[in-house]
């Protein structure tokens, strides 16, 4: 596989977009955090546990995660119509998934834990952007945890894997075109959501998994450090 | 960890006692705003926005412009639209699903604001007559409810749109080339509208409430102008006002419009 592969924003083909992180940015909320990657920025705030409402809804064995994506109208170029859309409820249940795993929900019978995420920039790889953000929120706002949640989205390139694609690369048309994979592991690198577009060989897809492993362990570092400081002050 | 989702009569006698005897709970003036901070370009696919902050209350506002047809009353002038929403995120009271009439309320009395006080120029928005014009879009989103949502969002609305650029427009493939934004700025004239809204509490007239006061506030009066020309009002709730107190609120509502662009007129030009 050609080493020399040229990204057209210079990084290595390892490496993550310039990576921001803050707790604490919604002083209304339970928990709520601000994660950004490059040019993708997105915040989640984290309501509750509280009662679930309607009634119907409670689950007497254990609690409920609630979680709802959305992009704001000017995120991206072409002004999206506010509101729910197909996509937005299907990455909304895909971070559900990818965030359950990680929360002690058994200790919250009836209960319901909301959590909003809104990508308020969008450059490509705004629901790991979100599941991020909202993982910290998550942390913030106390709820038990078992582990943290850190996401990243894996990209081919015609042959080449590179981590963290952004806009413009995810709009790679030569030879095989793009394959996106957003992948999110808990910080013991147990995979609790995985996707894919595109065209891929096993192979490849195995070693995406793996540069996505140690995204993932710098994402966690990053993730751990900002909700430390936010203990700090 | 469940929130009180409303300031307790307790709680509101209180504030309605400080508010007689000149003072509020945050050690304001009744006649004074919290502090206000602007940040301009927040989001990079926009055609302009801002981020507004008063104390605790923060709004997001953007503009995008697209080509579209015009409306048939007006076929040589641009569209205007204005939404809000208050976003779940920015409050435990703020729900999920259609807009509800308190982000309708906020979007119709800023696109009042804004249309009436005729700051943008929409005549020249026009691209072809009766086929093609700009449509400019103020989207609104609270970040963080602590009360006056309204003020913030209408300053966020001028802001954004003082520091937007134009995008390129493509005319034979009849493509707006997003991402290109011209050195161009939406047409706009001298006018800097933007809304105070002043709240009565018990005989008090206070401007920029928290979301405690907003709460046992029983009328509220909002005023869009620019300088001392007025474009719209609002009256909102249910409770009257006498006459002598509407004079008391649009002069309150004019020397709070003068100082507070002393303070955020720069973000304004």
């Amino acid at each position: 596989m050609a080493k020399e592969f040229k990204r057209a924003d210079g990084r290595k083909t390892t490496e993550l977009r310039p990576v921001k992180a803050k707790v604490g940015i919604v002083p209304n909320a339970d928990g709520s955090a601000m994660f950004s990657s490059g040019d993708t920025i997105a915040i989640a705030a984290v309501y509750g546990p509280k009662k679930m409402h309607p009634q119907h809804q409670q689950n007497p064995e254990k609690g409920t995660l609630r979680c709802t994506y959305s992009m704001i109208s000017f995120s991206v170029s072409d002004r999206i119509k506010p509101g729910p859309s197909r996509r937005s409820m299907e990455i909304s249940k895909i971070t559900e998934w990818a965030l359950e795993p990680a929360l002690m929900l058994e200790e919250y019978p009836n209960m319901v834990v909301d959590v909003h995420i809104n990508i308020i920039q969008a450059d490509a790889g705004t629901r790991c952007a979100g599941i991020n953000a909202a993982a910290m929120a998550l942390a913030h706002a106390g709820i038990p945890m078992k582990s943290m949640v850190s996401s990243v989205s894996v990209g081919k390139l015609d042959k080449q894997l590179v981590v963290d694609i952004n806009k413009d690369e995810e709009d790679w048309e030569e030879g095989e075109g793009a394959t996106d994979i957003p992948i999110s592991m808990t910080d013991d690198g147990k995979i609790t959501h995985f996707q894919l577009d595109g065209k891929i060989t096993t192979k490849q897809v195995k070693e995406a998994i793996e540069l996505a492993r140690e995204a993932c362990k710098e994402i966690y570092e990053i993730q751990k450090k900002a909700l430390k400081e936010s203990l700090g002050e | 960890m469940e929130k009180v989702l409303t300031t307790s009569d307790l709680t509101g006698e209180r504030i309605e006692k400080y508010l007689s005897e000149g003072k509020r709970f945050d050690g304001r003036k009744l006649n004074e705003f919290r502090e206000i901070f602007i940040e301009t370009g927040i989001s990079n696919k926009a055609e302009g926005s801002v981020r507004v902050k008063i104390g605790n209350t923060e709004v997001l506002v953007g503009v995008k412009m697209n080509v579209s047809e015009p409306y048939p009353d007006s076929p040589d002038k641009g569209n205007l639209m204005v939404t809000a929403e208050l976003l779940p995120l920015s409050s435990p009271r703020f729900e999920l699903g259609p807009p509800k009439f308190d982000a309708i309320e906020i979007g119709r009395v800023i696109d009042r604001g804004i249309r009436e006080s005729k700051v943008i120029e929409l005549e020249k928005l026009c691209i072809k007559e009766g086929e093609k014009v700009w449509t400019v879009f103020i989207d609104i989103y609270s970040i963080n409810d602590d009360g006056n949502l309204l003020d913030a969002a209408g300053i966020g609305a001028i802001a954004a749109l003082k520091n937007a650029r134009m995008p390129k427009y493509d005319e034979v493939n009849d493509k707006v080339l997003y991402g290109e934004l011209s050195d161009k700025k939406i047409p706009l004239s001298k006018n800097i509208p933007f809304p105070i809204t002043i709240y009565k509490i018990g005989k008090s007239l206070l401007v920029d409430p928290t979301r405690e006061e907003e709460d046992i506030g029983k009328t509220r009066v909002t005023i869009g102008s620019s300088e001392e020309v007025i474009s719209s009002m609002q009256k909102g709730y249910s409770e009257p006002v006498t006459i002598e107190e509407m004079h008391e609120i649009l002069e309150l509502a004019e020397k709070t419009w003068k100082e507070l662009f002393l303070k955020i007129g720069k973000y304004l030009k």
